[in-house]
């Protein structure tokens, strides 16, 4: 991979002239969390960790129209925006990754890639904190899906290029931008020294496919079934999560009717319903393991790694400390401070 | 703003966008029981008419729309040795089905696919057949027979078990009545009870048809199940007696679908997705991914 430094001063004006492409989004603070803003790169925080909502968003909206009907026709309604994305950590890229597999798998999803072409990504590194776990899932480092990446070392970026687009992005700013040297490289393993050993969760990952498998008429289903709000925060975070669900609109003011998708979580109720009334996923229970198998083995069988990025947005998220970290805990039989952990529930 | 330099693409291929439906008419309908109407529709765009109709394969679904009232999957119940339309079987149970049968002949539908992979006709090739219906299975099960009696030299011995609960109930009875005077295969019909008192065949569930099943090559016999889970069961405990290999039995499942494609997450099972993976399931599958009955 090719990779050249900047130094900081630079990135700033590096960013700005961006625009030129799109929209410039990156990282700033919103009351105690971070979220991806279209903001003067001025504004954009290094040091965020996690955006309350991953990028996802720009790749598969929260809502979106997909298709108009008008005058007896539907029509194809892809609203692509050309952005620029700068800030997305190792775990979020890896995470786009397999959005980029699923989404293009079998049947390509036109607006899934529809944005991914009209979007160009820029990385940033990052430091972790208490609840980041990528180094256990695999996560913590990147080498492709990116155009650019930048490291962020004392008193400079390392700008590694991704990809040709990328390429012809620096080819064109070769001022803002050097070569590297022997000695960048040695701070760059210096720092990355520095990175591995301020990972602080303490859990093992290896064997976990086999493990929840094992599991599936393990009691802690029942507890943490007993527990969940069925609110759907941990799917809506999750940047792995992909499901969505679709719904006809009317739109009275332009006489037209709009198919629109939404996110959607496996945890509401109708999930699963199937004509008939029967419900096969009824309690919640059940509903949280197929959460768990599908992250942690489903995804396994299919491309040969969980679907966990260990990025901690669960953890962060889940009002009742449901999360993976918990759930692999009490799977293991390890130490757990969840309460739903804790609780004896009565067989029915 | 300035013209944004060309890097970043933001094409749209209209014809490249699996979640466009067509247009399609309702040509024919009628009532096969009290809550079940056969649909025959015809693409309105003749381009794509024998496309459409002769590359999708038995046991594979559409996904069909009405405007403002939403999208579900219906298998196909044409077989696509008859091209020219698509036929369905559908049972009014909700809101799309219900809209669905306030449509009359000439009116639209909307209409995506085929999706699903369908039965595995190459597979079954040279080898003995045994199709077992209930209810509204047969709706999948007809287009994978008819497809087979149109091809009736590629494969060994056909039997075709159905089951209703009454005669009323009974799914294309002219034409399976049809059928059994055909001396080329066996088709066998029963049902639960006979309130009309007027049911020239046998009474009983779908599974007492078993006796008829004769000098078939257990080693070289595909079996189908289609109908309601419930009777999966029993059924598969005859294939079992016969001594039919698990792989080689064969149902179709259903999911609440959004897509067809893999995508919306809605119909996952395990690490299944009955979309892409099914509908059309090899006991095997069944007994290794757990909820999947
Ligand atoms: C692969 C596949 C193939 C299919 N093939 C066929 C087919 O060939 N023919 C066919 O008719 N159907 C078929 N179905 C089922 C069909 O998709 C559903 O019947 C359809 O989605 C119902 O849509 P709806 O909008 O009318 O129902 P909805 O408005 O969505 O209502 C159905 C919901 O309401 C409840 N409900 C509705 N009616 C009843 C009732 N009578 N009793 C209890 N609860 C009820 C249920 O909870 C059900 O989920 C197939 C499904 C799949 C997955
Ligand atoms: S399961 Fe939790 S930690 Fe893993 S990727 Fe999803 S939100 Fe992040
Ligand atoms: S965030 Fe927690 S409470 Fe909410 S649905 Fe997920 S597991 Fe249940
Ligand atoms: S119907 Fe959407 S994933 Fe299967």
């Amino acid at each position: 991979m090719r990779v050249f430094k900047m130094e900081k001063g630079n990135l700033v004006p590096f960013l700005r002239s961006l625009e030129e492409f799109g929209e410039v989004w990156g990282p700033v603070k919103k009351g105690n969390s971070f979220v991806y803003a279209h903001e003067d790169p001025e504004k954009f925080d290094l040091s965020a960790i996690r955006t309350l909502i991953p990028a996802k968003k720009f790749f598969l909206p929260k809502v979106a129209t997909i298709l108009k009907f008008k005058n007896g026709a539907w029509t194809d309604n892809r609203e692509c925006k050309k952005r620029v994305i700068f800030g997305l950590h190792p775990c979020d890229l890896h995470a786009l990754n397999i959005y980029h597999e699923f989404y293009t798998r079998i049947y390509e999803d036109p607006y899934y890639t529809s944005n991914r072409e009209a979007t160009l990504i820029i990385g940033l590194s990052c430091l972790p904190d208490d609840n980041c776990f990528c180094n256990l899932t695999d996560t913590s480092t990147i080498e492709e899906g990116f155009d650019l990446f930048f490291t962020e070392l004392d008193d400079k970026f390392l700008v590694w290029v991704g990809s040709p687009r990328g390429d012809e992005v620096l080819a064109k700013r070769k001022d803002m931008v050097e070569d590297i040297t022997q000695n960048d490289i040695k701070e760059y393993i210096e720092w990355r020294k520095k990175r591995e050993k301020m990972f602080k969760v303490d859990l093992s990952f290896t064997g976990l496919p086999e493990i929840v498998s094992a599991s599936y008429d393990s009691d802690i289903w029942d507890k943490m079934g007993a527990a969940c709000l069925s609110c759907g925060t941990c799917t809506m975070v999750c940047p792995s999560c992909t499901c969505f669900d679709v719904e006809d609109e009317y739109d009275i003011r332009n006489d037209e009717l709009n198919r629109k998708r939404k996110w959607y979580s496996c945890f509401f109720r109708e999930y699963s319903m199937v004509a008939g009334g029967h419900n096969f996923r009824e309690a919640r229970a059940e509903r949280l393991r197929l959460w768990y198998t599908h992250k942690l083995v489903g995804f396994m069988s299919e491309y040969g790694e969980p679907a966990c990025v260990g990025c901690g947005r669960c953890v962060v998220s889940c009002p009742v400390g449901i999360n993976v970290l918990s759930v692999v805990r009490a799977l293991t039989g390890e130490k757990n401070d969840a309460f739903w952990a804790k609780t004896e529930v009565k067989q029915l | 703003m300035k013209e944004r330099v060309d890097i970043l693409k933001c094409e749209v291929h209209e014809e490249e966008n699996p979640y466009v439906p067509e247009r399609a008419r309702i040509i024919r309908k009628y009532d096969l029981t009290n809550d079940v109407r056969f649909f025959q529709v015809r693409l309105c765009n003749h381009e794509k008419v024998m496309e459409w109709t002769t590359k999708y394969k038995p046991g594979q679904f559409m996904m069909l729309s009405i405007p403002n009232v939403g999208e579900a999957p219906f298998s196909i119940t044409s077989t696509p040795t008859r091209p020219g339309i698509f036929e369905f079987c559908i049972r009014k149970v909700g809101r799309l089905t219900g809209k669905l049968f306030e449509l009359r002949e000439n009116d639209f539908v909307w209409l995506r696919g085929p999706f699903g992979n369908g039965f595995p006709v190459e597979k079954m090739r040279g080898k003995d057949l045994l199709f077992v219906a209930g209810g509204l299975g047969a709706a999948p099960l007809r287009s994978v027979l008819l497809y087979a009696l149109d091809y009736r030299e590629r494969f060994g011995k056909i039997y075709y078990l159905y089951g209703a609960k009454n005669p009323d109930e009974m799914l294309f009875k002219d034409e399976f009545f049809g059928m059994k005077e055909r001396q080329d295969f066996d088709c066998y019909l029963t049902v639960d009870s006979d309130p009309t008192g007027e049911w020239p065949y046998d009474i009983g569930v779908v599974t007492t048809l078993f006796k008829y099943v004769k000098d078939i090559d257990v080693e070289n016999t595909v079996a189908v199940v289609c109908g309601p889970p419930v009777m999966y069961k029993f059924v598969v405990q005859e294939f079992m007696k016969l001594g039919i290999h698990e792989e080689n039995i064969y149902m179709t499942l259903e999911r609440k679908m959004k897509c067809g494609m893999g995508k919306c997450g809605q119909c996952v099972v395990g690490h299944k997705y009955t979309c892409i993976d099914g509908p059309v399931f090899t006991l095997w599958d069944v007994k290794t991914i757990r909820n999947l009955i």
